[in-house]
């Protein structure tokens, strides 16, 4: 008998009860369909964090000065701190010139949260943030129409500022905000170019937001003194960790501390993603655990439906055996039955689940996990087998004469 | 002649102790081949463990039985199955056609399970319902046909694998008079192209087709004897 043979007589013993044979396929169907649903859930919000990622740009390390009380802003920590404890510009500059053969750049940060104005609109609470040209290379902070401001202005702490996109359509909604003037606590500023659409994290709008020569914030808002964040590019993504090190040393070095003491905390964006990551790839696992239990309630709901079906066709099993069946000759019968209903379960449930694929489920488009298909379907051939088993030995187990005298 | 069927002392037990009853008490009987043979009895005198026995459906407790040279008590399982399949075609009252299955692939059935070829298997089943007369209806499903032509699939069925032994019980219990009689002339073709027979029948008309008729009573044979035969060849042998 050809494998086509088997499986067009156990396709037949599939349709003999074709309304049983539906709803224990919808079990097998719903278990396939929810691990590839909940696996491509869980992968889509893995992919999120990856491509956050990148977009922070994966070679940078941020320093923070720290111990100051935290969060209240560059302006009480540069007047809280003693000088030679706290990140100056010229500790900065220090760390840009001292040659560290892993770190490509450093940016010095201030930033404060004011409210900025044009001659008509006012916008509140914008962040501010002051730093140098260099801000624009790192990451995907790129402007995107008009220019970025020069390190000449930066040391001229000229009144320029490059304005997120969400500000600019908010103080001028009419027309460009290019060359057009804004007023930040009292300071005039000219802007000269607008952000490139941010992808924003977290709670604040990073479209919402005035970038400005640091010198110039620093005089105008928050002081002389100390640097909030110090954003340093690593030459490439393999050597963030050897350019940590290097920062690490300098500065101790600069500030004359040691890591116990230090004022200052370094993270590293991508191994904070990573870990970001690791948590998705967790919740991907834990998604895929809960599927795969309504598979296993849909494999049970197979063994109970073939049990019922071995116990129905006693009378067959018996002809058959009267007929020169072998045990194996009925085990194989319906452990291919319960194959190809399974199997036919698997493969709505694929069809399910890319169609659920196509639908942002709680705000996560699902990426479908290319494994997760023949993973199931043959998952899905499994359980019918596993859970096929017992019936199908049950009924290879029948004597002839008792099963022939069933009605 | 070559012997089909050997049985020697055969006893069927049911059961143990004080609870236990025999369905045969000891049973001698040979068939040579080519042989048309019926076995009567009355309801419980152990006709039907009989025929279980000489279908290899069932083992004997005690005593032996040959059929075509093979020891059944000795077969396994699987040994049993390759015999049922090669040697004996069934023939039962209620037919025992496999419902949803064409007739044609009923009469396939057992080729499938004696491991022949597809084509072969085509043709053979083909060949085997049209010497039934049902070459016409080969691909209609049980239900659609008369009892009569369901019985004659079925003896399409148990003719294909070309058995050493036709082994058939209460063929026509289930069938009107007409039925009966296109049935019954069927197996007096059979056992004049040189078949080996064995009806189990109740019926006294049933049984005047065959040419040996054996009278099972109470577990033992009682009487054996060849139709027309005006000396009845008595061979009981009682307890």
């Amino acid at each position: 008998m050809s494998l086509f043979e088997i499986l067009v007589s156990a396709f037949r013993g599939v349709t003999a009860n074709k309304l049983r044979s539906v709803l224990t396929l919808m079990g097998v169907m719903i278990g396939v369909a929810s691990v590839i649903l909940l696996l491509a859930v869980g992968n889509g919000s893995a992919q999120e964090v990856k491509s956050a990622i990148s977009s922070l740009g994966a070679n940078t390390i941020t320093v923070r000065a720290s111990g100051m009380g935290g969060g209240g802003g560059a302006t009480e920590e540069s007047t809280a701190a003693s000088t030679e404890k706290v990140i100056t510009n010229a500790v900065s500059d220090a760390l840009a010139s001292a040659g560290l053969g892993h770190v490509a750049s450093v940016v010095p940060q201030v930033s404060t949260t004011l409210t900025v104005s044009s001659t008509t609109v006012s916008s509140e609470s914008v962040s501010i943030i002051g730093t140098t040209a260099g801000y624009f290379d790192v990451g995907t902070s790129g402007v995107g129409t008009g220019a970025a401001f020069t390190e000449a202005d930066v040391a001229a702490s000229e009144k320029v500022a490059v304005i997120g996109q969400t500000l600019a359509s908010t103080l001028f909604p009419t027309g460009s905000a290019l060359g057009e003037s804004v007023t930040i606590d009292g300071t005039p500023f000219t802007i000269t170019g607008v952000l490139e659409n941010q992808s924003s994290t977290g709670t604040t709008d990073a479209n919402s937001v005035v970038i400005a020569p640091i010198t110039r914030v620093q005089k105008s808002f928050t002081g002389f003194g100390a640097v909030s964040t110090l954003s340093i590019e690593a030459t490439d993504s393999d050597s963030v960790d050897a350019a940590e090190g290097e920062i690490e040393v300098m500065l101790n070095q600069l500030l004359g501390q040691t890591t116990d003491t230090a004022t200052y905390t370094i993270t590293n964006q991508s191994s904070l993603l990573e870990t970001q990551e690791e948590s998705a790839d967790s919740f991907t696992v834990l998604l895929g655990v809960v599927a795969a239990i309504s598979l296993l309630v849909g494999g049970i709901g197979v063994t109970n439906v073939m049990l019922v079906s071995v116990t129905e066709r006693t009378k067959e099993i018996g002809i058959r055996k009267a007929l020169g069946a072998t045990r194996g000759a009925i085990l194989g019968q319906f452990l291919a039955e319960a194959a190809t209903l399974t199997l036919l379960g698997g493969v709505l449930g694929v069809v399910a689940a890319l169609i659920g694929a196509n639908y942002e489920i709680y705000g996560t488009q699902p990426v479908v996990l290319d494994y997760s298909i023949p993973l199931a379907l043959g998952v899905s051939v499994a359980i019918g087998v596993f859970f096929g088993v017992y019936p199908a030995a049950r009924a290879a187990a029948m004597r002839p004469i008792q099963a022939l005298r069933a009605i | 002649m070559r012997l089909v069927l050997e049985l020697d002392a055969v006893q069927q037990v049911y059961g143990t102790g004080e609870a236990s009853v025999h369905a045969l008490r000891g049973i001698d009987l040979t068939v040579e081949a080519g042989d048309y043979v019926a076995i009567m009895g009355p309801s419980g005198s152990g006709k039907s463990t009989l025929m279980n026995l000489l279908g290899c459906l069932d083992i004997a407790s005690h005593g032996a039985y040959s059929l075509a040279g093979h020891d059944v008590a000795s077969l396994s399982e699987n040994e049993l199955a390759v015999v049922r399949n090669q040697e004996i075609g069934f023939i039962f009252q209620s037919f025992n056609l496999i419902a949803r299955m064409s007739a044609l692939a009923n009469v396939e059935l057992p080729l499938i399970y004696g491991r022949v070829g597809r084509g072969e298997r085509r043709v053979r089943a083909r060949a085997a319902l049209e010497s039934v007369g049902l070459a016409g209806r080969a691909d209609h499903q049980p239900q659609e046909l008369s009892g009569g032509q369901q019985q004659r699939v079925a003896i399409a069925r148990a003719l294909v694998t070309n058995p050493t032994l036709v082994l058939a019980d209460e063929p026509t219990g289930n069938l009107d008079n007409e039925s009966t009689d296109d049935i019954l002339d069927l197996f007096d073709d059979l056992a004049a192209e040189g078949k080996t027979i064995v009806i189990i029948t109740h019926e006294d008309h049933v049984a005047a087709r065959a040419r040996r008729v054996i009278t099972i009573s109470d577990g033992l044979m009682v009487d054996d004897r060849l139709n027309g035969d005006a000396r009845a060849k008595n061979t009981a042998v009682l307890a």
